[in-house]
């Protein structure tokens, strides 16, 4: 019983790393280039939702869209004003930059709400009696782990069927094989990749949202963390592989808690990370990433 | 054109910034000793110089904040007394990182160049270190209101502490638990990636083993605020673990508080003071921490006057009540004004000397401060401070005697 108490710890600490590493791949898979901001936007999404509902009293789900929207705006604010102006850059200048603007987010967020850790209030309950028992008394999953795992499905489903299927989608996929030529086929490239972030922050606010819900605490550098480890996580599943992303963090999640329960609390970052190693060794673009040669 | 314009601008802001976060290293190395002797204002009071390092901004600011905000509090009220001390201050940012203090020690020296300077801090041990033995070799005066490792005193007679030594806690929670027959199976949680945090553990589990206290399991975590702490809980339910010493600063707590009644366990929670602080975090819910247990110098909601009045002109300040870190850096700055009341011929030092005379006035055993933190606190020459601590229990959110 202990050990599926344990897979259920790792699946819902998963399912937040996967729905943070959706976002980081969404935007390296369209527009090649490494977001490290992406885990600040997900504070300022979880700032939004935290203000909106306890100083101003809106519904859990006014929220989460409050949160959805700015961070949207945000993101392709980010882009338009830092990543833009680089497109041409060096790829290292280009992330440096995004180090950059995190570090800047997280300072915005010190001067606003200041350096004081608030208690995020979960949108949906996390009282012991509100839980789903599958075995009374035994084992049981809360409510905010099926919320997350089922937004992660849902996410993913979604990214993969708008990706392959609309015309935005092909866009951002031929945007994805060569720039150039994309826009020699007609492809509005700037607002192809302006749609990128502005999907790949949408999903930063739900990723904010959800995270502070299951652990409530909420600080301007709260991001931070869990978007190294998700950005692990993607590269682990392959990254610029939306499938990948979500098998990339449930897995995290998993050998985490079973490091942490099984052979030592002390090693758990280090075995993760080893893992992760020997995977890269083995299979130098992830689980699921595709291996694409230069062509010279 | 107008895009560069804007580019331009963004562009020379960013690097004035830039500049400013890393200035002052144009001087590292006055000679020590050869800043002018204290100046005199017209009514014949001297004025020292109280250089403060902290963290205000980065991942540890709220506690920078503190010991900022609580200082200068003292700061005005000692200047408003109009006695024959007058003291000038003036706080840098250190980000919590030790290369930062460095700078922002350079800073201060640059900017009391005219006068004799104490340093006041850093408020994190890891800069503490290093600044401490810069000003062991500089020769200036160091009292940190909140570095609390050994390390940070040891082997150095001009850094003092207004907090407790962390491996102090440790022991003290122990013998507390032991004395007051509190549980009979006893498991810690701590932060294997902060000094703090293992100090205290590694104490307590010390006396624990030697009062023969049945310690059935000790788990770590790493240094990482949004981790998930269910297998930790987990592993201290099932091996029956009734008390639970929590050596942590309160966010963690928090959210082990708040597993723990997700998972039904509610075994007794002790923590120390860097527990304190957990009943004010914004939308914390009070219920969490009812029964908990914590080891702290400082209580806001103590009646005498000093900390009624204390607590007051921070709330006005500020708009939240002041923590133990707070009072630690009020209480700093009452001790060295009562240290310099006792030197003879103040006004004719420089910072070395200053340095030496307070060392020794401090160092003396005989020297005693009665703060916010603490009656008749003493300092042993090594450094560290003898004060004990007062214990607190959660009733119906507010804190109480245990």
């Amino acid at each position: 019983m202990s050990f599926l108490n344990n897979v259920i710890t790792g699946v819902s600490l998963g399912s937040i790393y996967a729905i943070i590493a959706l976002g980081y791949t969404m935007v390296y898979g369209i527009a090649k280039m490494l977001n490290f901001a992406h885990g600040d936007v997900i504070m300022v999404g979880a700032y939004v939702c935290f203000l909106a509902m306890g100083n101003s009293g809106l519904p859990p789900v006014v929220g989460v869209l409050l949160a959805v929207l700015v961070c949207t705006v945000l993101g392709m604010v980010i882009e338009r004003l830092a990543y833009k102006p680089l497109r041409s850059a060096p790829s290292l200048a280009v992330l440096i930059t995004a180090i950059g603007v995190s570090y800047l987010l997280q300072n915005s967020a010190q001067i606003f709400w200041g350096a004081a850790t608030k208690t995020f209030t979960p949108i949906v309950s996390t009282d012991p009696e509100a839980r789903l028992w599958l075995v009374p008394g035994q084992l049981s999953i809360s409510y905010v782990a099926i919320l997350s795992v089922a937004c992660c499905v849902v996410v993913m489903a979604g990214l993969t069927l708008f990706t392959g299927k609309t015309k935005m989608g092909k866009a951002m996929r031929a945007c994805s094989e060569n720039k150039a030529a994309a826009q020699l086929m007609g492809i509005n490239v700037d607002s192809t990749i302006s749609m990128t972030f502005a999907i790949g922050s949408a999903l930063a606010a739900l990723a904010g949202v959800l995270m502070c819900s299951a652990y409530p605490v909420l600080s301007p550098t709260t991001g931070s963390l869990p978007g190294i480890r998700a950005f692990t996580a993607a590269v682990f599943g392959g990254i610029g592989s939306i499938p990948g992303a979500f098998l990339g963090g449930i897995l995290l999640g998993v050998i985490e808690t079973f490091v942490k329960a099984y052979i030592s609390t002390d090693l758990s970052d280090a075995v993760v990370f080893a893992v992760l190693i020997v995977v890269l060794l083995v299979k130098p673009s992830g689980l699921l990433g595709k291996y694409v040669p230069e062509k010279v | 054109m107008k895009k560069r314009v804007i580019a331009l601008a963004m562009a020379s802001a960013m690097t004035l910034g830039l500049l400013s976060g890393c200035g002052g290293k144009a001087d590292p190395t006055p000679t020590p000793g050869t800043s002018t002797p204290v100046s005199q204002g017209n009514d014949g009071a001297v004025t020292i110089k109280i250089g403060g390092i902290g963290p205000i901004t980065g991942d540890v600011a709220q506690y920078g904040t503190a010991t900022q905000w609580g200082a200068e509090i003292a700061v005005e009220e000692i200047n408003a007394l109009g006695g024959p001390i007058r003291f000038d201050f003036k706080y840098e940012d250190d980000t919590g990182s030790a290369d930062t203090a460095v700078s922002a020690y350079n800073n201060l020296k640059d900017w009391a160049k005219d006068a004799p300077l104490v340093i006041y801090g850093t408020t994190t041990t890891t800069p503490c270190i290093t600044v401490a033995s810069e000003t062991n070799a500089d020769r200036y005066f160091q009292l940190t209101p909140s570095a609390s490792s050994p390390e940070v005193v040891a082997g150095k007679d001009n850094v003092f502490q207004m907090c407790f030594t962390d491996p102090y806690l440790g022991t003290a929670g122990a013998e507390y638990l032991k004395d007051k027959g509190l549980g009979t199976k006893y498991a810690v949680i701590y932060n294997n990636g902060d000094a703090y945090s293992t100090g205290i553990a590694e104490a307590f589990l010390a006396k624990a083993k030697e009062l023969n206290m049945d310690v059935v399991t000790t788990q770590t975590y790493p240094d990482d605020e949004t981790a998930d702490y269910t297998v930790q809980l987990t592993a201290c339910k099932d091996a029956g673990a009734d008390v639970v010493f929590l050596p942590i600063y309160y966010t963690p707590a928090s959210l082990i508080l708040n597993q723990a009644k997700q998972m039904d366990y509610a075994p007794l929670f002790i923590g120390g003071d860097g527990m304190d602080g957990i009943l004010d975090m914004e939308g914390f819910d009070k219920s969490l921490a009812e029964g908990l247990l914590l080891m702290t110098p400082f209580s806001a909601g103590a009646e005498d006057e000093r900390t009624v009045n204390f607590v007051s002109k921070f709330q006005e300040a500020h708009g939240i009540l002041p923590n133990q870190f707070a009072a630690d850096g009020y209480d700093c700055m009452y001790a060295i004004y009562e240290a310099c009341q006792q030197i003879d011929g103040i006004a004719d030092m420089d910072s070395a000397q200053l340095c030496d005379a307070l060392s020794q006035v401090f160092g003396s055993g005989t020297f005693a401060v009665d703060g916010l933190t603490g009656k008749d606190m003493t300092w042993l020459s090594t450094g560290e401070i003898s004060k004990s601590p007062l214990i607190f229990k959660v009733e119906n959110g507010v804190y109480v005697d245990a």
